[in-house]
């Protein structure tokens, strides 16, 4: 799958543990096939922020304490030294729909909240945590990648293009060609869906209808659009 | 004024309905600007977050919320259940934590101290002789009916057991099977919840529903208060599917950390509350024998089928059985299994996909053994149907499905297809009936006297394209276009509308818009009769204008029109009531479909390659959405008939694949090539329009069970069709 990467972690919903990042928008993609999902991992970056270590909670002796008291793989643990906690609220600057937006953000906050809560930004959706849904799909630096696995802190300096910027006055062509197609029905997966065709056929302008069906398995629509969606992002494609 | 006759214009007429409309609101949804339950933000909103039981079965014996309370940003806690408390299902809500962010609300969850005494659970629902030996069936009834009668004397049962053994003697075919189906999420994308707000003593609930007009008194109800100071408001749904009719009792406990707070709250399940309480389709499990005359028409069927709907027991209702097949003798029997799973909620067509995948497999099966294609088995057998829909629309869909399928050309015995190294194909058909009638429906329609044309009804748009029918039905009445039409819906102060539920909302708003039209359109000839020197009855508003009928040059422009009405808007109402008699709408359809896969024997992977689908709904009145809306359907029926089932674990009675990674459904790569046929001949047109929402997610089951027992010839019984059950076939098979 090439259409949307992945970023490498999972936030444990329930998890007192270290998370780990890295830069996404640094990432190449990893498939999750045909009908198979799953959360993804790897352990390399060259980003700032990749090999620092964030905590869920506040304090950063529970930090230390989780990331002793947590079972690491050799690499793992090796990534963790040199790492930098942070903690609390910190105010960072984040570039979102080509316009700045000073936004508020704990070590362990989503892009997704940030999006969906400080700037109601509500077109990326909240479907799964581990991001294999597809559905909060957005673009950084023009590559697609999930904002509910990404971390806002990592997002500084980069730019974010999330799913409204397609519309205004002179709609991008890859959601009118979901409205031509009526590639949408409850319509929820839908703004990640076209992200991620976005980001595909600016990858593949000449793809395919194979090519279409294997590039977006990284979204699920469970009204069953996907029939609908080959033709829409067919119709995009320099040939279409 | 003259009687206004409520009835649709001819195919040839009408210059809207049955023409495919793009939907009004798809650049809002697809840009992202649309606002979902999920997407509403309040001012100075608290985010809830909740904890769920961690398994099958267990008491709670005490609750620490101090924890909790102590968390940075954490503002209150509501208690759903107490110390004491028995919970029977995993993921059923214990306490919600209201805070300043989804981390600190999640941080919060994590926080509460709960210690459970875990109980014995009991959730494997297939195991029907463990479900015995726990005391877990109830009779969920059943029905014995024969063409011979007992004699005065004769023991009822005695005969009937002797009958019908009787009948099996004479048959010159007989099938024993077993099939069955397991229980599936509905697995909405947005999950149920609200965002809920005080003014006072009045609540607004932005609320994730398909009865929008219905859940004000849920809300009331449980909260003490009336349902005029309740307030629902839904615009977009990110999919119900039958689970989103009640107000839900985490809306509710919302509503009061609302009112406690003196805040607004938004509470929407996780990812994996949704999956593990929020919606589940029951299982069903059968034992079927059948005995058939020498072409292959089923003369007995006996049949005893079990599975869950949650802790009551209940599963698959007996009437479906068998399923649109219905021989002249049949016996059959049903037993519910309780398990310590969450009450099952309705899921698209009820009893319907379970009933078709437990009974057209064993016709299929019939097919195989007589090694004759199962097109004319099933051809054969339409001679004994119970269905709202008629044998002859059966055959001809049939005619039509086969066509497109290249069935004929492309068929083989059962299990003698030729390999393509470890790749055989095989084809399966199913057929399908539904009601589909239209709900109660209220709606206003406003003309102003500027030409602007608003219509006003609580009905919902699921995804379906109901806000764009609205328009297309009143647009047609004013010869106006869609896009012409302000719509309201989505909102309990509308006119009341009924829950989108049964495939009955199309019906519904085609019957209150059309009339509601077509009375203020009466209003309005009254008005400008006059200016155009004619009688009010001879007038018609057809592209744009209105004219005298048979005297076209006699016309007036719409917004001239209006203009005549002065300055008052003019209004006009009109209802529907469920089950009344009319020409606008009815109820009764059928379907066919037909599946073609390719099986990996070695690997045992089923994948798709081809799937038809020829669908009747009377009336067509937008094709592109009701096309759609077939996609779909299949698409889900791919997706129960190969990827997804709940998975439990016997130990803990825990729903272990409740997170969407773990929960497998389909994507776009797996679907193959779909081929939709609206079936919509002028008989069936005639008809007026009916439901589609579920009918064509009934059939894929069987459908594609049947074509993969076509490919291997042999019989994976139970859905979905995952590797490790083909292997498991193939190596019974074998045996
Ligand atoms: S349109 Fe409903 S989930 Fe895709």
């Amino acid at each position: 799958m090439e259409g949307v990467s992945q970023s490498s972690f999972t936030l444990p919903s329930d998890s007192n543990g270290v998370i780990r990042m890295r830069d996404p928008a640094n990432e190449s993609g990893n498939s999750t096939g045909g009908g198979s999902s799953g959360t993804r991992s790897s352990e390399n970056s060259s980003s700032g922020f990749s090999r620092r270590a964030f905590l869920r909670g506040s304090s950063a002796a529970a930090a230390a304490a989780a990331m002793v008291a947590r079972p690491e793989t050799a690499s793992a643990q090796k990534a963790n030294q040199g790492a930098e906690v942070v903690s609390g609220f910190k105010t960072i600057t984040l570039s979102v729909n080509v316009q700045k937006h000073q936004v508020n953000v704990e070590p362990r906050t989503t892009l997704l909240e940030v999006l969906r809560y400080q700037l109601d930004l509500t077109g990326a959706k909240p479907v799964s945590q581990d991001g294999s849904s597809g559905a909060s799909t957005v673009l950084i630096d023009g590559r697609p990648v999930m904002a509910s696995t990404t971390l806002a802190i990592a997002c500084e300096g980069k730019q974010i293009q999330t799913v409204e910027s397609f519309g205004g006055a002179q709609p991008d062509s890859a959601p009118v060609a979901f409205v031509q197609h009526d590639a949408q029905q409850c319509g929820f997966c839908t703004p990640g869906f076209v992200v991620a065709a976005r980001a595909f056929l600016d990858k593949h302008p000449h793809a395919t209808e194979e090519e279409i069906r294997q590039g977006l398995n990284g979204n699920i629509c469970r009204c069953g659009t996907y029939a609908n969606v080959i033709q829409a992002v067919l119709s995009a494609t320099k040939g279409g | 004024m003259a009687d206004i006759q409520y009835t649709w214009p001819s195919k040839e007429k009408a210059s809207v309905l049955g023409h495919s409309v793009l939907r009004l609101d798809g650049l809002e949804k697809s840009v992202g600007a649309a606002k979902y339950t999920y997407d509403i933000n309040l001012k100075n909103q608290l985010i809830a977050q909740a904890l769920g039981s961690p398994y099958g079965h267990c008491k709670i014996k005490s609750i620490d919320i101090a924890p909790a309370m102590k968390v940075k940003g954490v503002v209150h806690v509501e208690l759903l259940r107490k110390a004491g408390d028995e919970l029977q299902w995993n993921g059923e809500l214990i306490a919600m934590v209201a805070a300043e962010s989804e981390g600190a609300a999640g941080e919060g969850v994590a926080a509460l101290k709960v210690d459970y005494e875990v109980l014995p659970s009991f959730t494997h629902d297939e195991n029907l002789e463990e479900a015995k030996k726990r005391k877990l069936t109830t009779k969920a009834g059943g029905k014995v009916e024969l063409q011979n009668e007992p004699g005065d004397d004769d023991d009822e049962e005695e005969f009937e057991a002797a009958e019908i053994e009787r009948l099996f003697k004479e048959s010159v075919h007989v099938v024993e099977g077993y099939y069955g189906v397991d229980a599936i999420a509905h697995c909405c994308l947005e999950p149920h919840g609200s965002t809920v707000e005080w003014d006072g003593d009045k609540l607004k609930a932005y609320h994730s529903t398909q009865n929008v007009s219905g859940t004000d008194e849920g809300f009331a109800t449980a909260l003490n208060i009336t349902s005029d100071d309740v307030e629902v408001e839904c615009n977009f749904i990110g999919g119900g599917f039958g689970s989103k009719f009640a107000a839900d009792y985490w809306s509710v406990a919302a509503a009061r950390v609302s009112k406690e707070t003196g805040r607004p709250v938004k509470f929407m399940l996780s990812r994996d509350q949704e999956l593990k309480i929020a919606g589940n389709r029951p299982s069903g499990y059968i034992n079927v024998r059948l005995g058939a005359d020498k072409n292959g028409v089923v003369q007995i069927w006996d049949s005893h089928h079990w599975g869950t709907a949650g802790t009551k027991g209940r599963g698959v209702s007996q009437s479906v059985i068998p399923y649109v097949f219905r021989p002249k003798n049949f016996r059959r029997l049903a037993t519910g299994v309780k398990t310590n799973t969450v009450g099952s909620r309705a899921w698209r067509a009820p009893n319907h996909p379970q009933a078709c995948a437990m009974t057209q497999t064993a016709y299929d099966d019939l097919a195989a053994k007589m090694g004759v294609s199962s097109y004319d088995i099933f051809l054969r057998n339409l001679e004994n149907i119970s269905s709202r829909q008629t044998a002859d629309v059966y055959r001809r869909e049939l005619e039509i499905a086969a066509k497109l399928m290249d069935w004929k050309a492309k068929w083989h015995p059962h299990g003698k297809g030729e390999a393509q190294g470890s790749i055989v194909e095989g084809m399966g058909i199913a057929l399908h009936e539904w009601g589909g009638v239209a709900n109660n429906s209220s709606a206003t329609i406003r003309i102003h006297p500027d030409g602007g044309v608003e219509s006003f009804c609580g009905t919902q748009e699921l995804g379906t394209g109901t806000r764009t029918a609205c328009a297309m039905v009143v647009a047609e009445t004013f010869g106006l276009a869609p896009t012409d039409i302000k719509v309201h819906i989505g909102n309990s102060k509308l006119p009341v509308s009924g829950a989108s539920g049964g495939s009955t909302t199309i019906g519904a708003i085609s019957e209150s818009h059309r009339r509601a039209s077509l009375n203020a359109l009466a209003k309005l000839f009254e008005s400008v009769a006059g200016k155009l020197s004619a009688k009010a009855e001879q007038l018609e508003a057809v592209g744009g204008v209105i004219r005298v009928q048979g005297d076209p040059a006699k016309s007036i422009g719409w917004r001239e029109a209006c203009g005549s009405l002065g300055l008052k808007p003019l209004e006009a109402s009109a209802s529907h009531k469920r089950g009344d008699k009319s020409s606008l709408s009815s109820e009764g359809v059928g379907g066919v479909q037909m599946a073609h896969v390719a099986v990996d024997r070695e690997t045992g992977v089923v994948r798709m390659k081809k799937y038809v689908a020829v669908q009747d709904m009377g009336l067509v009145v937008n094709p592109v959405t009701a096309e759609s809306q077939i996609y779909g359907a299949v698409i889900m029926g791919i997706s129960y008939a190969l990827y997804e089932h709940r998975l439990t674990d016997p130990a803990t009675g825990a729903f272990i694949n409740s997170e969407m990674a773990d929960y497998k459904l389909p994507r776009i790569g797996d679907i193959g090539e779909i081929v939709v046929e609206l079936f919509e001949p002028e008989d069936q047109r005639q008809r007026g329009v009916i439901g589609l929402g579920e009918p064509p997610v009934i059939s894929p089951g069987a459908a594609i069970s049947n074509a993969v027992a076509n490919a291997l010839g042999v019989r994976v019984p139970v859905l979905p069709l995952i590797p490790e059950r083909v292997l498991d076939a193939l190596k019974a098979g074998k045996a």
